[in-house]
């Protein structure tokens, strides 16, 4: 235990990018998670009532600890990286704030139109909903390229485009979830729309890999790399698989379809990133990371807690499987 | 390309658009909105997360109780209360998350110095706290039909845990920034970096158990007024409610219990800040020569300015001599006391910190009083019958908040000019680039964004009070079947 808290080097050699990979792994685990909800979100817009019943049935247990991956991945940045998590985040000061806007009205939208029986009162919170579930990916997706690319200003074309290709993931993510959460018509036709997602998603990703190739000629030697390569191929193969699946019935096998596809694509981003942690301020893992006895210490809590998370994910998600129905749901008291 | 900690520039284009726009918005410096934007948000968000501490307890003690006797009062209670918390805990976190990126988008200074000594525990906090309370809620939310009774039982528990690790490893912060140890500061590109040296030193600072107990005491308090207030109004309006006689039997005992151990607690406080910050206790006391000091128990402000800025000679005061020198010193009335005048540093807004000092100390008197009043009446009978007495604690309902509110406010404005306390100035702290207009950009919107979503609550609030007031009416309230003992009854 001594040389766990010593404060002349890090308990492993290569912590510093471990940590790396867990800010990454926080990261890609919010989009994948919080995914579904922005898809559920977006596919909300033409769902008649009852099926908006369901699907909120399906969304109000597992949103908040889905949202929570996103303080996550904001602290352990913070925790190992604190000058990356300032330079972030005050460069980009509205865009953040824009962020937890859309963020805040989702949660409000969904938790407020049970509040009051009447129809305005739930059209008004449901366009809410639904404008935050659309926003907040494309903001997130825009402020994680910015991050990445090293851009200093969020209104340039790779960020929009990355932007618009997580709002797409979004959805792929969200028919994915509620092809195993509904039934019926209702997922019929979200599985379709998930099916005309994954296309577009596709053909979103290229344009993604064209403009970054075109306008970021540092990234080249890292877009013609054999490990992009295999990116690539990864996600015609997970799309692929996504459309085969649900066309054959088999709803769980889109499901992990879709989580690879998101996988893949925070794999990407992370691969353009290392091994800066923030390229703008010239800030590489070395550069940025705290000093031993900090980081070895955060370290610990993590290998401690992680797992733990892990189980209370897997036991709520098993908590909360098959078929959501608003019957049984809170919204009856 | 150059490597650096230094914050290098925001957004210019976004920026240049927003300062093309909006010079009118620019009328406060980036350092004063930025601190008003935090002290704004925290004023809401606390009540929000007190609420979540506060209420833990109570929950946990209907539960075991309705688990125990099997009896419908305590179910009632731990259902009326189960919603309550879960609205206060969603707006919590719709009010809190903001705040954690706060650090990093309007004091990325300050982030960058202390990085090393708060990332850490803000990370424990989201790993340890935040995952549990937001996993096992949604089992207290949804999940009543899918878990056992015992396992129903162990969630609240679970989220009551959480709630109060979330304040734990948050005042491990806060304390920290009040009387920083464990730490040592290099220079690294010019910037001053805190790294940590000693831990337990660090976390377990001389400020840490002082604030951890008066906080989480203060929510306790605060949240028994509001039982106390809800209970007193179905009393009041229905003297045989079986349910809120309970509710207001255990809460008049919790209240002078706590609200004693309060000032006892915080009378020791206050030496421990005297010795620790004694810029913060001269300006408690508006004590600007240093000298002997009085303790002003009641100050009257004798014209407009003695508001803005209270001194000895504008204000008419009952004061005890020499009683803050006594407190201060811990027994010599003749103790100097160093006055505001001979800091180095410029002073905090003592008018903020004189005034909220004092409402926060005179509330906590008339609880105890409040507290005394209604055990009183418990024990010699007709609490259930005192007019008066239910009417004053309908009326104290919402004091609790306004205590600990401004019990925040001593601790945070009285540590200005410090961000950390003797390390790192809040002007240094703030964001270099943020420019007036985006943050007051930003003020704006949390200011109009928070008052929005407090009336929300208020209005969700009154829905849950009507609900429950529509059950006495039809008389479900009195619905006395035996209850099967050990057994969670269900909605």
């Amino acid at each position: 235990m001594t040389n766990i808290l010593s404060d002349s080097a890090y308990v492993v050699e290569s912590l510093p990018e471990l940590w790396f990979g867990l800010v990454m792994i926080s990261l890609g685990v919010y989009l994948l998670l919080d995914g579904f909800d922005f898809g559920l979100g977006m596919l909300f817009v033409e769902a008649d009532e009852t099926e908006r019943e369901r699907m909120l049935a399906a969304f109000g247990p597992l949103w908040k600890a889905n949202e929570v991956w996103l303080v996550l991945f904001g602290t352990v940045l913070f925790a190992g990286f604190p000058a990356v998590y300032a330079n972030i985040l005050s460069r980009h000061y509205l865009l953040v704030f824009a962020i937890l806007l859309a963020l805040g009205l989702r949660g409000l939208g969904s938790k407020l139109r049970e509040e009051h029986d009447d129809d305005q009162w739930v059209r008004f919170w449901d366009a809410c909903f639904v404008v935050g579930s659309t926003t907040a990916p494309f903001l997130l997706g825009v402020f994680v390229a910015s991050w990445v690319l090293g851009e200093p200003s969020a209104l340039a074309v790779a960020p929009i485009v990355v932007g618009i290709t997580v709002v797409a993931l979004s959805i792929v993510l969200g028919a994915a979830f509620l092809g195993i959460k509904t039934r019926g018509t209702l997922r019929e036709r979200v599985v379709r729309r998930g099916r005309a997602a994954i296309a577009v998603y596709v053909g979103l990703f290229a344009l993604t890999a064209v403009v970054l190739f075109v306008r970021y000629p540092e990234l080249q030697p890292v877009l013609q790399s054999i490990p992009t390569a295999a990116m690539v191929l990864a996600t015609l193969v997970f799309a692929m698989l996504g459309v085969g699946t649900t066309s054959n019935g088999y709803y769980h096998g889109a499901f992990l379809s879709a989580a690879g596809l998101a996988a893949v694509f925070v794999l990407f981003i992370s691969t353009l990133l290392y091994p800066a942690v923030d390229p703008a301020a010239g800030l590489s893992i070395t550069d940025a990371v705290v000093s031993p006895l900090s980081l070895n210490l955060t370290a610990v809590f993590a290998v401690v807690f992680l797992p733990i998370i892990g189980f209370y994910f897997v036991f709520l998600y098993t908590l909360f499987s098959g078929p959501a129905s608003p019957e049984t749901s809170y919204s009856s008291h | 390309m150059h490597a650096s900690r230094t914050i290098v520039a925001t957004d210019p284009t976004l920026t240049a658009v927003i300062t093309e726009l909006g010079p009118l918005l620019a009328f406060l410096t980036p350092e004063l909105a930025s601190r008003i934007q935090f002290g704004w948000t925290i004023t809401i968000h606390i009540i929000f997360a007190a609420l979540s501490v506060g209420l833990a307890p109570f929950l946990v003690y209907f539960t075991v109780q309705e688990v125990r006797t099997g009896e419908n009062r305590y179910a009632r209670l731990r259902k009326f209360w189960t919603k309550i918390f879960a609205v206060g805990f969603i707006m919590g976190t719709v009010t809190g998350i903001p705040m954690g990126f706060m650090f990093g988008t309007n004091f990325a200074a300050f982030s960058t110095t202390a990085g090393e000594m708060i990332g850490g525990p803000l990370s424990f906090e989201a790993k340890m706290a935040f995952m549990l309370e937001a996993v096992f809620l949604g089992v207290l939310l949804f999940g009543r039909e899918r878990v056992s009774d015992g396992f129903y039982a162990l969630s609240s528990f679970l989220v009551a845990l959480g709630a109060w690790l979330s304040a734990f490893w948050i005042l491990v912060v806060n304390s920290w920034m009040q009387t920083p140890r464990g730490y040592e500061v290099v220079m690294e590109d010019g910037v001053p970096i805190a790294q940590l040296t000693d831990p337990m030193a660090a976390f377990f600072n001389p400020r840490f158990p002082w604030m951890y107990v008066h906080m989480q005491n203060a929510a306790i308090i605060s949240v028994t007024l509001v039982i106390a207030g809800i209970a007193a109004y179905f009393v009041w309006k229905n003297r045989e409610s079986k349910v809120w006689r309970t509710a207001l039997q255990v809460t008049v005992v919790v209240l002078l219990v706590s609200s004693a151990f309060q000032a006892a607690h915080g009378d020791m406080y206050g030496r421990h800040v005297a010795e620790t910050q004694p810029h913060k206790f001269a300006a408690m006391e508006a004590h600007y020569e240093t000298g002997q000091a009085d303790l002003h128990l009641i100050a009257i402000p004798t014209d407009l300015e003695a508001i803005t800025d209270p001194r000895a000679d504008n204000l008419y005061t009952i004061s005890i001599p020499q009683l803050a020198s006594f407190l201060a010193s811990g027994g010599d009335p003749t103790a100097e006391v160093t006055g505001l005048n001979d800091f180095e540093y410029e002073s905090p807004p003592v008018a903020w910190v004189f005034w909220s000092f004092r409402i926060m100390v005179g509330l906590g008197f008339w609880f105890i009083g409040l507290g005394a009043w209604g055990t009183y009446r418990l024990w010699r009978g007709g609490l259930y019958d005192d007019e008066r007495y239910l009417q004053a604690l309908m009326l104290s309902s919402p004091l609790g908040f306004v205590a600990l509110i401004t019990g925040w406010y001593v601790a945070e404005i009285g540590r200005q000019p410090w961000i950390i306390q003797d390390v790192l100035t809040t002007a240094d702290g703030v964001s270099p680039p943020l420019s007036s207009t985006e943050a007051t950009l930003t003020l704006v919107a949390f200011v109009i964004g928070y008052l929005l979503l407090f009336g929300v609550f208020l209005y969700v609030l009154k829905r849950i009070l009507d609900e429950e007031a529509d059950r006495h009416t039809v008389g479900i309230e009195e619905d006395d079947r035996p209850d099967t003992p050990g057994v969670i009854a269900d909605d």
